[in-house]
């Protein structure tokens, strides 16, 4: 049995306007020491995915359908005080911007001690011991000061390190981490990055990595979601999506990438933009940006297709491949 | 003829986008707002129209006669139909003096608030558009201008001024003076959040292309800031006549706005304290009710007025 | 803690001068001194000396620096209807009209904290609406018709509280009486302090009620939850922590509006205080006493703002009252 298997999600939110449906037919698994990657345009869903599997969107959004089971149990019909004996706790989540994550009025001493305290009985004075010691797991350095330290007295990276510390002060199975890097200088990202990899390894913890960033994704995880629309539309074995991208939507995120060594060429762009999630089309969402959009898409909501060690969401798969194959060919051909 | 047409076609056409509005809309919806509003127009009403609604002229010492003084309202036993809101311990008729005080309130406090608008927006888009030295001095200004509190600046300018005038020269100016102090007290409410407006304006391209097209200053900031702004005013100016009304009736109910011979619903009030210990609850208690309905009523609008426009209003 | 001292001793300095300048001119141009010592009786030329005597024909300058050398030294002149010096008259007072901004402010933080943050927390729940819409109608209230309305009801109709005056009063420290000591001044405390309370209370509720729910809005009450804390530790910690600090800001603003309200409480229930005592020296023109009051309004504005800096500051660790880096 997987650690966690979400079937079928669909998140509501209920507005004036009516039913907005954020997340539609989301399935995917995780194992226990797994890492993987939820990659897309920001409004595309992942966000809202990363909540919804501790419960916790914001209102006036809810699950509708579907399942989230952990270790047996369906986080989607918990009622809030099962739920909070898993968040925290069992699973655990690193949000965006540190600067906003930590509560300015609280030391950072009584943010760690208080998820301790809530999750196990125990002293205060062990509670302090074990946060130093999950300090000094993310190189902070002289932990004990910090812990009397407000947030605002530290730096950026060092507050991310911070949440990362809360995050796996109860030896949690999973960690969701929503964009930990983006709210940081480029220089700390690739530090925070390496760190959460080697604790994750260490700890045989679970990473659930939500980014727009496909670099990070390559670094760090095992295997990555692509979501469009509040869907995922491929999924597969990292190295397989960066270096070979089946459905168009990936390939032109891919495209859009800058590649070292490559001089003169010009980035790619993806034409158009994400539609609204109050206004997706009927069939692919993608076809109107599409360069190879035929009659059926504007109809049917692509099904899955397995495809090499990845499965694609797109009508156009078996053309796409064959006319990459022989594009291949070609290059092949004409070097010869 | 073809002018005429093209003017009625655009008057039609602006009523039909307003028709459309959210704004139009939430009105159309919102029970509450329709109600405060209708009675707002009353209240309107009545002040305008004092002199022909009511039976008496309570300025005109003629009309009065002592004896009536103290009647109970017309549904009360001892009652005269000819006053059917009663009269007040000098015999005056309640609802004719009643109408006469909306009119006086209404006036005190709009006009109150307009000199608070002109001065807070002028201030404001000075403050704002300069920048620099001018507009830190302005706003430290504004700081101490609010932490005196209103209430307590026209108390005691109200006071001094009645001791230096005498009481009889002052009667005559009160109405004049009750809109000096409570207009310039509160300007800084109408400058900050004007000044927060200009500044988030003034980033925007097309105060940049007004510029590059070599407008001057003042015409960028009164054609094409200013109407970016006027939301917030709008909002605002609504609560603040609110508490224009509700300070004018304080600083007469002190003794120190409209006198008894000309008043206001805050001196009809003050005038009747004395015999509601004596079971005249009539000439404090009407007034009083007119009063918290007129406020209300604003506050309500107010409210609603937020809600909708929801506009970024200066906090602290 | 140095240099906040320094700051607002600077602070201090400035309002009591601006202050101290605005009641020397009152003084200088209200009545006359000379009339109210000697009457009518005296010829112009005796006037004369006296005013050269009593130094009324010297320059502006030199008579603001012998007035603000004698404030110095707490003399603000002998009120001329009590032959007694002003700021004593004034400062006798003083103990009523801080009885009725305690008990109000009691009042307030006692009702304001606990129904603004339940109205934030179940905004959509019936007692939160009826909550919301008392504290739009308070708003329309002005204070002194609340005032009325509770006479009428609790002393004219149902004969429960006093209408007016200050009851009994206890004495604490030898030189302080206070209303609080004895049952019936707590009667007579009341209706008073429930009037001035009215006018602050819907205020404070909508402030708390709007901070707190932006508060709640934010990632770190997020982020709370979803290390799976109580919700009590949620709300009462955690978001009531940050709540706090704008209110105590807009707080300390306020104070200086409840003061103002006190002379109109005072007034409507005849309370024996420093407001009542200042309209009623507006009315005899006793411009002493009218001084002594403005300069004692002025201290305790400048006290209670000091008071108020320290509390946000403990409250606001990004503050740094006690020297650090």
């Amino acid at each position: 049995m997987a650690l966690l298997e979400v079937n079928n999600l669909e998140v509501c939110f209920g507005l004036r306007k009516g039913e907005v449906k954020a997340l539609r037919n989301i399935d995917f698994k995780i194992e226990r020491g797994e890492r993987i990657g939820i990659v897309g345009e920001s409004g595309a869903g992942k966000s809202v995915l990363g909540f919804s599997i501790i419960n916790l969107i914001s209102q006036p959004g809810y699950v509708s359908q579907g399942e989230v089971m952990f270790e047996g149990q369906n986080l989607a019909k918990m009622n809030h005080q099962q739920l909070r004996s898993i968040r925290g706790n069992r699973i655990s989540m690193i949000f965006q911007d540190p600067m906003m994550t930590l509560n300015p009025v609280l030391t950072i001493g009584d943010q760690m001690v208080e998820c301790l305290m809530e999750h196990r009985t125990i002293s205060k004075q062990d509670a302090r011991n074990i946060a130093v010691q999950k300090l000094q797991q993310v190189y902070i350095p002289s932990p004990e000061t910090r812990l009397d330290q407000y947030p605002h007295e530290l730096s950026g990276g060092m507050r991310q390190r911070v949440v990362i510390a809360i995050g796996l002060l109860m030896d949690p199975d999973i960690i969701i981490a929503d964009e930990p890097t983006t709210a940081l200088d480029v220089t700390i990202q690739a530090e925070i990055m390496e760190l959460m990899l080697e604790l994750c390894e260490r700890n045989n913890v679970a990473l659930i990595l939500i980014t727009h960033d496909l670099g990070v994704v390559s670094q760090v995880t095992q295997r990555t979601f692509v979501m469009y629309a509040g869907r995922i539309i491929e999924q597969g074995p990292t190295k397989e999506i960066i270096n070979d991208a089946q459905h168009p939507y990936t390939q032109g995120l891919i495209n859009a990438l800058p590649q070292m060594g490559v001089r003169g060429k010009r980035l790619h762009q993806i034409r158009g933009a994400m539609p609204s999630l109050q206004s997706v089309p009927v069939g692919c969402a993608f076809r109107e940006r599409c360069d190879y959009a035929i009659e059926n898409c504007s109809h049917n909501v692509p099904d899955f297709t397995e495809s090499g060690g990845c499965k694609v969401a797109c009508h156009m798969v078996a053309e796409l491949k064959r006319e990459e194959q022989a594009v291949k060919l070609e290059i092949k051909g004409g070097a010869q | 003829m073809n002018m005429t047409a093209i003017v009625e076609e655009q008057t039609v056409s602006n009523w039909q986008r307003f028709r459309q509005s959210h704004f139009w809309h939430s009105f159309c919806i919102d029970k509450v707002a329709q109600i405060s509003f209708l009675v707002f127009v009353a209240y309107v009403i009545a002040a305008l129209l004092a002199p022909l609604m009511a039976p008496f002229d309570p300025y005109d010492p003629g009309s009065i006669d002592i004896m009536n003084s103290e009647l109970p309202p017309s549904w009360q036993e001892e009652g005269d139909a000819t006053f059917w809101l009663g009269t007040d311990a000098q015999g005056r008729d309640l609802w004719s003096t009643i109408l006469y005080g909306t009119r006086v309130s209404l006036m005190i406090g709009i006009c109150a608030v307009m000199l608070q608008a002109f001065l807070g927006i002028c201030i404001g888009l000075v403050a704002g558009y300069v920048g620099g030295k001018v507009d830190s001095l302005l706003m430290r200004l504004a700081d101490v201008q609010l932490s005196f509190s209103t209430m307590m600046v026209a108390i005691i300018v109200l006071a001094v001024f009645q001791a230096t005038f005498g009481t009889q020269l002052y009667q005559e100016l009160a109405m004049v003076m009750l809109i000096l102090v409570i207009g310039i007290a509160e300007w800084p409410q109408y400058a900050r959040t004007v000044r927060a407006s200009v500044l988030a304006e003034k980033e925007k391209e097309y105060v940049d292309a007004a510029r590059v097209m070599g407008l001057r200053a003042p015409r960028i900031m009164f054609r094409h800031i200013l109407p970016n702004t006027l939301s917030p005013i709008l909002v605002i100016s609504t609560v603040q006549v609110a508490n224009a009304i509700i300070s004018e009736a304080a600083l007469s109910f002190l003794g120190l706005g409209m006198p008894v011979s000309q008043p206001s619903l805050g001196s009809l009030i003050s005038s009747g304290f004395e015999y509601i210990f004596s079971g005249s609850w009539w000439i404090t208690v009407i007034p009083g009710l007119v009063l918290i309905v007129l406020v209300l009523v604003m506050n309500l609008l107010g409210d609603w007025l937020r809600d909708v426009l929801n506009p970024k209003l200066y906090k602290g | 803690m140095l240099a906040f001292l320094i700051k607002r001793l600077a602070q201090a300095i400035v309002v009591m001068f601006v202050i101290s300048i605005i009641s020397f001119s009152i003084q200088d141009n209200l009545g006359d001194p000379l009339r109210e010592l000697v009457g009518q009786s005296v010829s112009e030329e005796e006037r004369q000396a006296l005013r050269d005597e009593m130094g009324l024909n010297d320059p502006f300058l030199v008579q603001y620096a012998r007035f603000a050398g004698n404030a110095l030294h707490g003399d603000l002149g002998t009120s001329y209807f009590f032959k007694e010096p002003a700021l004593d008259v004034i400062l006798k007072k003083l103990p009523a009209t801080l009885d009725l901004v305690f008990g109000a402010t009691l009042i307030i933080i006692g009702f304001s904290v606990p129904l603004g943050v339940y109205a934030a927390i179940n905004p959509r729940s019936m007692f939160s609406k009826i909550v919301m819409g008392f504290s739009t109608v308070g708003i329309s209230v002005p204070v002194f018709l609340t005032g009325i309305g509770l006479i009428y009801l609790f002393s004219i109709e149902l004969g429960w509280m006093p209408s007016f005056g200050r009851g009994d009063v206890g004495h604490i420290f030898g030189f302080w009486d206070t209303a609080f000591l004895t049952s019936d001044g707590l009667a007579h405390l009341v209706l008073p302090c429930f009037t001035l309370a009215s006018i602050m209370l819907p205020l404070f509720i909508r402030l708390i009620r709007s901070e707190m729910m932006e508060v709640l809005q934010s990632e770190y009450i997020k982020f709370a939850w979803a290390k799976g804390l109580a919700p009590k530790r949620i709300y009462y910690l955690h978001a009531l922590k940050n709540t706090m600090l704008p209110v105590i800001t807009v707080g300390g603003v306020q104070i200086g509006t409840m003061v103002a309200y006190t002379i109109l409480t005072e007034t409507v229930f005849q309370w024996p205080g420093m407001g009542f005592l200042f309209l009623e020296a507006i009315n005899r023109v006793d411009t002493p006493l009218i001084v002594a009051y403005l300069i004692v309004v002025g201290a305790i504005f400048v006290i209670t703002n000091t008071i108020v800096d320290l509390i946000y500051g403990l409250v606001n660790p990004t503050v740094k009252l006690f020297g650090g880096k």
